[in-house]
């Protein structure tokens, strides 16, 4: 049994329960102690990362929306609304599960906000697959995502996936679902209006993921501990009727605010609309449907069981919206009203067991934390190249680059998610980009997520820009016009001041990529503890971003199309290997600079990929990155299964070494493919933004080459890379 | 030419073979909710794929008992052309209207991708614009669509010629490494032995607009027109 002083149970400190009672000028009941602990946990409070997060910049290109839980941009009297969120612990814990109830809670912020969410992607890092835990943690993620993703009837289009041993005892787990409203039916999640009713929608309330957002996702792993019990189980069955019912019933008008009942449940859904809506709210806790016996009003409080939702109505309209839910199988029931006292009051059997100011639950303390650069950066940021030996045959390399987890096709997982429902996907998972056609217009949206870990570890600051720059690159090679942003800031603990650190210098990344790009950061998501006993993950500040194609017949992809067009390289290869795939695989090395990235360089390759693409020069258009130039090229030959094309590649500036010249990671290049009549008009194009500009070879034939003049430095047949770079991730799952 | 959708509580590609009616083939389209009691003057009846009811216990086997399902079943009897697709092949196996069973996929993955398919029976409502062995380029998304049927009926099938659609290569070879499921004979649809009851695993709505990556599709719905219009 829990009394007020278990407070550390609950996972507050001393100190903050000496603030509480300041507050109440009285001891907290039971019930208020357990609101306040999850209010004021990192995952709802935003304790330690408030401060910097009101830097994020709010503003850009296109009007931007910023909502209550998800936020978005406005074209052609559109809203898309989008947002990326972590279910990191819960996965780690039970993977299936953890990303099933991860997929669901993203989409609830979408639809609660009035949009039909359309798309969904996941950022997802696991450790070596050479360790079975990982492996069951990745096919149970898929099997999660899949399981959720395709009963709900969202695609899941698009994503990223990494492993590294640094993500062992804590996987990363983000996804970023996408919606669509008319932008005068966008909803809110507030409570308004004194006398209007509280309806409680959705699946009944059970003790599952008690503590979830508190105990489980804002603190560390600890060597033995068994926090199964905390991870929430999904419906997605549930969920679609939930979408359907409540999007029809936002359509009423009779909707005054909606919100999700996830994080922190009803106390996080009841504080925060009274908050926000400037009102107070009372609630009768026995009209909370249960579905099992004698739970205490603060279980009923903490729980999080999934697909539920919170609204408010206006006043003798319940039985419209209650009778939309009842259509669709679900329960709506009023369980409560708005009041204008700026109090949350909560009864159970007639007993008051809450009366808390609204903004004394909802304001979480902000802490100041210190931040020291950590020790390693020193020992790991220098690189002797000299100490790194030139491999002999670059073919092997090749090969066994395509064949690592981290750049292998991720075919085998995609398969298995439904990324066609909805009929909208006009680039299918494999390209740079995922790209959903807009029904009725002659428009489009691109979609990426981003982050390179291994850079944000060796710079935090120039890691967190380059996965902006990343993404943006990514949806220009679409077609599409960057237009904003999502983020999900993954790190480890927030006390330790090393930790605080990169933290504190990705976020100053993000700002000022997004700054100079002219993006609004919309919504995003903090994740903090990610880490275990076997220490801390790599700062990963994943990037979701958004963009638009005006002219959908100018979307393009990262495969070449016919035979025998020039192959063309925007931007420049630098001797850099530091933070490269080709490292740490071949060299088994984590160390150097990360790459170099100037943004005023980058824009000038993006505005040329763009204005070449729009203009419909461009056959094809592929972002380098991991792996660098010769996997990018290699990709460009063989990613479309049905008509791979061959290349070779005769015209590269040899004058740095071979290896940093075909696996180094240097930022702002694009390889553009053409037909040969277009390739001047480019080369104008270019030399307008002033970006380098290098015809470097022709496609055709079966093999895929890289000559030295007429020497062979790579050629391998396109049946033999597809087959490895396909079957790779197969082969290692299903041995 | 009135095509109705049955919406089923969980069916998630309701909302596209309406758009795929409506705004590709345009013609007039309604969608019946599953708990109609009497349909209305429809020429057509679509029930599209998805998780009917959450396909948590075998699927397909709780949508046949909507009350709408006792009207498609008269309006089957009639002679009234269904075509059931994905999650809708599932729920007229069950109801009886077409034979066999669905076993999970063999990989036991949903399996979403182009797929071949080969058309073995033109003479059909819903295959009439095709040519007989046209290979066509369609989606699958199913997690349950490994066809079953024991021998008996499998040689009935072949026997009324109610095989329709059958896995293949690109160039149209059916043979058991082009079957992404491990249905038996490479089955993709069969029809009833009346000739107005399909059920096909792959989409044609999601391959109905080159946009998507194929148009092949198309024709099954303006097969059905067609076929309308003849009658």
């Amino acid at each position: 049994m829990l009394t007020p002083k278990n407070y550390e149970v609950l996972g507050l400190s001393e100190e903050e329960y000496q603030r509480i009672i300041a507050l109440l000028k009285r001891e907290p009941s039971l019930t208020e102690l357990a609101m306040f602990s999850v209010e004021w946990s990192e995952h709802c409070g935003y304790i330690h990362s408030k401060k910097m997060l009101q830097l994020l910049p709010k503003t850009g290109k296109y009007p931007a929306l910023i909502g209550e839980d998800s936020g978005g941009i406005i074209i052609d009297g559109f809203s898309i609304v989008f947002k990326m969120e972590s279910h990191n612990h819960p996965s780690q814990v039970e993977p299936k599960q953890g990303a099933a109830t991860g997929v669901g809670g993203i989409i609830r912020d979408i639809f609660t906000a009035g949009a039909r969410p359309m798309a969904l992607l996941d950022s997802l890092r696991f450790g070596s697959l050479q360790e079975p835990y990982n492996k069951y943690l990745f096919t149970g993620v898929v099997d999660g995502i899949q399981f959720y993703g395709n009963c709900v009837g969202v695609p899941t289009v698009g994503g990223e996936i990494y492993f590294d041993e640094n993500y062992s005892g804590n996987c990363l787990v983000n996804v970023m679902c996408i919606g669509i409203a008319k932008q005068n039916k966008i909803a809110r999640a507030r409570a308004q209006g004194k006398g209007n009713l509280i309806l409680y929608a959705g699946s009944s309330t059970g003790r599952d993921g008690i503590g979830g957002c508190s105990i489980l996702a804002s603190k560390e792993f600890k060597e033995g501990e068994e926090k199964r019990p905390t991870v929430q189980i999904g419906d997605p069955f549930t969920e679609k009727c939930l979408i359907e019912a409540t999007l029809e019933a936002i359509s009423t008008g009779y909707v005054v605010g909606i919100k999700d009942m996830g994080a922190a449940g009803l106390t996080c859904a009841s504080s925060e609309m009274a908050q926000a809506g400037n009102s107070g709210i009372e609630i009768e806790l026995e009209r909370v449907p249960l579905r099992e016996q004698n739970m205490e009003p603060w279980e009923i409080m903490m729980s999080e069981s999934q697909e539920r939702m919170l609204l408010c109505v206006k006043k003798g309209k319940e039985e419209i919206i209650e009778k939309i839910f009842s259509k669709w199988g679900l329960n709506a029931n009023v369980i409560g009203e708005v009041t204008n006292d700026g109090i949350v009051h909560i009864r159970y059997k007639g007993k008051s067991v809450v009366e808390v100011k609204a903004d004394d639950l909802t304001n979480a303390p902000m802490y100041d934390v210190s931040c020291t650069k950590p020790d390693y950066l020193n020992q790991i940021n220098s690189l002797d190249m000299n100490k790194i030996a030139e491999p002999k045959d670059y073919n092997k390399v090749l090969t066994k680059l395509l064949g690592s987890p981290s750049i292998a096709s991720k075919e085998w997982v995609y398969q298995q998610y439904d990324h066609m429902v909805q009929t909208n996907t006009i680039v299918s998972p494999g390209s740079d980009a995922a790209v959903l056609r807009l029904k009725g217009m002659n428009k489009a949206i691109a979609a990426t997520t981003d982050c390179n870990s291994r850079y944000c570890y060796l710079n935090p600051y120039q890691g967190a820009q380059i996965a902006v720059a990343e993404a943006a690159r990514n949806l220009v090679c679409s077609g599409a016009e960057p237009a904003a942003v999502t983020d999900c800031l993954n790190f480890g603990n927030p006390t330790k001041p090393e930790r605080f650190w990169q933290f504190k210098k990705c976020v100053e990344g993000i700002v000022s990529a997004c700054q100079f790009f002219e993006l609004p950061v919309v919504s995003g998501n903090v994740s903090f503890y990610n880490e275990s006993p076997k220490g801390a993950i790599f700062p990963t500040p994943a990037i979701g971003m958004i963009g638009i194609i005006n002219n959908i017949k100018r979307t393009c992809t990262q495969y070449f199309k016919k035979e025998n067009e020039i192959i063309i390289l925007l931007g420049i290869c630098k001797e850099e290997l530091g933070g490269s795939d080709y490292l740490k695989e071949i060299h088994k090395l984590v160390r150097g600079p990360a790459p170099e990235l100037n943004l005023g360089f980058e824009e000038a390759v993006q505005e040329t990929a763009k204005e070449a693409i729009k203009k419909g020069l461009v056959s094809s258009a592929h972002d380098c990155s991991e792996g660098g130039l010769a996997v990018a090229l290699a990709e460009s030959c063989i990613s479309y299964k049905e008509n791979m094309i061959g290349a070779v590649v005769d015209n590269l500036d040899f004058s740095i070494r071979t290896d940093a010249l075909l696996f180094g990671e240097s930022q702002s290049r694009v390889i553009l493919s053409c037909g040969a009549r277009f390739a001047k008009e480019i080369k104008k194009i270019a030399e307008r933004h002033q970006a380098p500009f290098r015809v470097i070879g022709r496609t055709g034939g079966n093999n895929f080459k890289i000559l030295d003049k007429r020497k062979e430095i790579i050629n391998l047949s396109l049946e033999k890379l597809s087959g490895h770079w396909r079957q790779a991730l197969k082969k290692i799952i299903e041995i | 030419m009135r095509f109705g959708v049955i919406v089923f509580p969980g069916s998630n590609c309701d909302q596209d073979c309406f758009y795929a009616i409506k705004d590709v083939l345009n013609q007039p389209v309604k969608y019946i909710w599953h708990k109609e009691m009497r349909l209305g003057n429809f020429d057509c009846l679509i029930l599209p794929g998805g998780f009917s009811y959450g396909d948590y216990l075998r699927t397909g086997a709780i949508a046949r008992f909507s009350p709408v399902m006792k009207r498609v079943v008269d309006f089957a009897k009639r002679g009234g052309l269904v075509i059931g697709i994905c999650n809708g092949f599932q729920i007229l196996l069950e109801a009886g209207l077409l034979p066999g069973a669905m076993l999970r996929n063999r990989s036991l993955h949903f399996i979403c991708r182009y797929v071949f398919v080969k058309v073995e029976n033109n003479q059909t409502p819903f295959t009439n614009l095709y040519r007989k062995n046209q290979v066509l380029k369609i989606p699958i998304a199913h997690n349950e669509g490994n066809y079953y049927i024991d021998e008996n009926g499998s040689s009935e099938l072949k026997r009324n010629n109610q095989i329709v659609l059958k896995y293949c290569s690109q160039a149209g070879e059916s043979e058991d490494r082009f079957n992404p499921n491990g249905a038996k004979d490479n089955v993709a649809g069969i029809i009833n032995k009346e000739g107005n009851v399909l059920g096909m695993m792959p989409h044609p709505e999601r391959s109905a607009e080159t946009a998507l990556g194929s148009r092949d599709g198309f024709f099954i719905f303006k097969s059905i027109v067609k076929w309308l219009k003849d009658k």
